[in-house]
């Protein structure tokens, strides 16, 4: 399988450009001690103006090169753990409602459809809104916005599971149903969440850049919608300032978007793009 | 660490007395931001309703920018010597927008009936009044129970706009259908108002000063976005930007235009103070070497050059540089960060988190927490900001749910009007944002606010408030951040556009296009 990801040219490209990004993050305090939020210099210098500020500064006069590194932890951060978070509540669900049928079923899904019928972006808003912006509460956001499609996705993979023969020769052999759904089924349905998983990343850093370009991000903390939101009125006379962190969204969800193209291919290989053609 | 200063903007030299002489006629187009709620302006005095009626109503004086009174309606006018008796001698000929003479029984009947039950502000002032009369038609008298300095403040246009008596007298002043349509005295008459696009104002041919209006008509334009309303005067359908209509970035951009010109007068009267409420009840910042640790802290130069485009003036005290009573004999904090550390070392700060509660007004206010919440961290004060709309800041405000908060308030021209109601005891009270909220107490000061507020002289109340804010800033009640002022961007050839303490509130009366 690793064999497949590898030899998948877009998919390695995604793996590159993503560890870039974790690198940077990783490494921010190191080379920006001072962190993001200090105002190193003239306000409004555009790139490589002054020696040492590659990127420019902002309205304040802050490193823009430095608040796009500290923007790449708050990004990774909310995208990574808003997914564990929607796994964790889509997942279950979804496996319970497939697994066990009937009234169970039949629940879990018009509770799972209460939320698909609300629009995403309108129900993040308002749950921010309420809960007032942190980093805690976005996150919460997201994943609760974001592990509808999970459920319904591991329930349909779990219906098709369960009726396989290696399901009825484990329930012959007298294992309890639990310990059937997670010992034998659920394991036989991880490729397709893993896909699904990589794709919610993206998606989650795209809905927190949104959230703080609206000015529901969290104040304290910078991020890379913030920098496009705060740079909005300024766009005309200061291109860096939006242009910078919108490449910075850019190039994270593509590179999260190739990855997840690529162990989808290397999962199912005989519905990779390559074999139909 | 050195920051370059931005660049300030020489104020136009249009402002100096012109040369040539004034040309009339041509139509002149102002931004109103936003559409203002009523015309009426003895009901509604927000801000774009000041704007637009202060061309259609009048009061009895006008000020220039040093708060000088200067004639209106009244041509002429006495205090006595024990500050009792304000007599005012108005101007003749002077005539309805519909043509009815206007007399003293106007002034009466505005300043007794109508304004005492509609407008707050002017009604806290007439507390101090015991009679209003009208010996003859050219004549009106006010009679204090005790002296109060400040009531020559009283007659500006936005306190005390004169209203027809003959419309109004016995009507239900709210629902008067004459509402719609306002009849003033001033140099322009209602015309039209189209909803959601403009207000058309004419000249009025009958006013009472020869020559006035220049300006054959003026139409306040009704643009809801910002980029939109600089839009619109880049391409020259409007000349008039009030203060606080665009956004602060795009000022230089605007006046770098050729033929453009910026002032930052005109907010002399309203003179806007902006501080940071500083909890006095608890938490670091009731400690008062804290706050004083905050004010050395801050870069309030660096502030206002950067987060307000240079345009204001860092704040001394709790009482701007424009209003009357002014002194700068107080403690000056300048940025200090050692001597910060120092006070923070010796009240033993421990690193207990302090909340900045942003004023929800926009990019800049969110600019400026951002800017001290960084300052503070330099001195090793674990700041945070907490956000908020404008309910929730209401609401964390008035319920004294904050640690630091920003606010502005106007001052109104006198420390007894604008001042001190945000540092007396008798001004704490939970629920509104609009008094002492920080919760200072100093019973002693009380007694000198008061004191200076009956004083007869403006020399004894000079005294007075010097030694007032001597002491009050010592007490870093609140951090005072700075004097705003809201430029105003125009046409150069719009003459003497901006000659008072309300700017454009009243300018069109005096202005006139060079062609």
């Amino acid at each position: 399988m690793w064999k497949r990801f590898r030899s998948n040219m877009g998919a390695m490209i995604g793996v590159v450009l993503l560890l870039s990004v974790i690198v940077i993050a990783m490494i921010a305090p190191l080379i920006f001690s001072d962190g993001p939020w200090q105002m190193v210099q003239r306000p409004f210098l555009a790139p490589f103006a002054v020696d040492g500020l590659p990127l420019g500064t902002d309205t304040l006069g802050r490193n823009v090169a430095a608040q796009l590194a500290y923007g790449a932890r708050v990004s990774l951060l909310v995208g990574l753990v808003s997914t564990v978070v929607a796994l964790l509540i889509g997942v279950p669900l979804g496996a319970l409602a497939g697994f066990y049928g009937g009234y169970v079923d039949e629940g879990a899904m018009r509770f799972t459809e209460f939320f698909q019928t609300i629009p995403n972006f309108a129900l993040a808003i308002v749950l921010v809104a309420i809960f007032e912006p942190t980093l805690t509460s976005i996150t919460i956001a997201i994943a609760i916005v974001s592990w509808p499609p999970v459920a319904r996705l591991v329930r349909a993979e779990v219906m098709s599971v369960r009726t396989r023969e290696f399901v009825d020769a484990a329930r012959l052999a007298g294992l309890s149903k639990p310990r059937i759904l997670i010992q034998q089924v659920l394991p036989n349905t991880v490729s397709p969440i893993i896909v699904m998983a990589s794709l919610m990343v993206a998606t989650a850093i795209l809905l927190e850049s949104s959230l703080s370009f609206l000015g529901l991000g969290d104040p304290n903390s910078m991020s890379w919608g913030y920098m496009i939101g705060a740079a909005r009125t300024v766009i005309r006379t200061s291109w860096w300032l939006s242009f910078f962190p919108g490449i910075a969204i850019v190039i994270t969800v593509l590179a999260l978007n190739l990855i997840g193209e690529g162990l989808n291919d290397a999962f199912n290989p005989h519905l990779s793009r390559k074999g139909k053609a | 660490m050195k920051y370059l200063k931005v660049t300030t903007f020489l104020i136009a030299a249009a402002l100096a007395s012109p040369v040539a002489a004034q040309e009339a006629g041509g139509r002149l187009d102002i931004v109103v931001q936003p559409e203002p709620p009523g015309l009426m302006l003895g009901l509604v005095q927000n801000g774009p309703t000041q704007l637009v009626a202060g061309d259609i109503y009048e009061s009895l004086l006008r000020y220039d920018s040093d708060l000088t009174p200067m004639p209106s309606l009244a041509k002429s006018w006495e205090i006595s010597d024990d500050g009792l008796t304000y007599t005012f001698k108005l101007n003749e000929g002077v005539k309805w927008h519909d043509g009815e003479d206007f007399t003293a029984d106007d002034v009466v009947f505005s300043a007794d009936v109508f304004l005492r039950e509609t407008h707050a502000r002017l009604r806290a002032s007439l507390a101090y009044v015991k009679s209003i009369t009208a010996p003859d038609p050219m004549t009106v008298v006010f009679k204090l129970k005790e002296p109060f300095g400040p009531f020559i403040n009283a007659f500006e246009n936005g306190t005390m706009p004169i209203v027809p008596k003959h419309i109004y007298e016995g009507t239900d002043f709210a629902n008067n259908p004459a509402n719609a349509t306002p009849i003033g005295t001033g140099p322009f008459k209602f015309k039209e108002w189209v909803k959601g696009s403009h207000i058309h104002l004419v000249k009025n041919e009958d006013y009472y000063v020869d020559g006035l209006p220049y300006l054959d008509e003026v139409f306040y334009r009704v643009i809801p976005d910002a980029a939109a309303r600089a839009v619109a005067f880049e391409t020259g359908e409007v000349d008039v930007l009030p203060g606080g209509s665009v956004e602060n970035w795009d000022i230089p951009r605007l006046a770098e235009m050729d033929g453009v010109c910026v002032t930052e007068k005109g907010w002399e009267f309203l003179a806007p103070l902006a501080w940071m409420w500083l909890n006095n009840r608890e938490g670091p910042t009731a400690n008062e070497k804290f706050r004083q640790a905050v004010m050395y802290a801050m870069d309030r130069e660096f502030m206002r050059d950067v987060v307000w485009n240079g345009f204001g003036k860092v704040a001394t005290g709790p009482i701007a540089s424009s209003t009357n009573f002014y002194s700068d004999d107080v403690t000056i904090y300048d940025h200090n960060p050692d001597k910060a550390k120092e006070l923070l070392a010796e009240m033993g700060y421990d690193g207990e988190p302090v909340r900045i509660l942003p004023l929800p007004y926009g990019e800049t206010w969110q600019r400026w927490a951002e800017a001290v919440r960084q300052n503070l961290s330099e001195v090793g004060i674990n700041a945070e900001i907490d956000s908020s709309d404008v309910a929730g800041w209401n609401e964390k405000t008035s319920q004294w749910d904050y640690d630091m908060a920003f606010t502005y308030l106007y001052q109104y021209g006198d420390p007894a009007l604008g001042v001190s109601r945000n540092y007396t005891a008798d001004r704490i009270k939970k629920g509104s944002p609009w008094n002492n909220v920080e919760g200072y107490e100093n019973l002693a000061l009380d007694e000198k606010w008061a004191a200076a507020a009956t004083m007869v002289t403006p020399e004894e109340r000079e005294a007075a408030y010097a030694e007032i804010q001597k002491e009050i800033v010592d007490d870093v009640p609140v951090a005072w951040m700075q004097e705003l002022t809201f430029p105003t961007i125009y046409r150069c050839n719009v003459n003497d556009l901006v000659t008072t303490a309300i700017g454009i509130n009243d300018g069109p009366r005096n202005a006139w296009i060079k062609k």
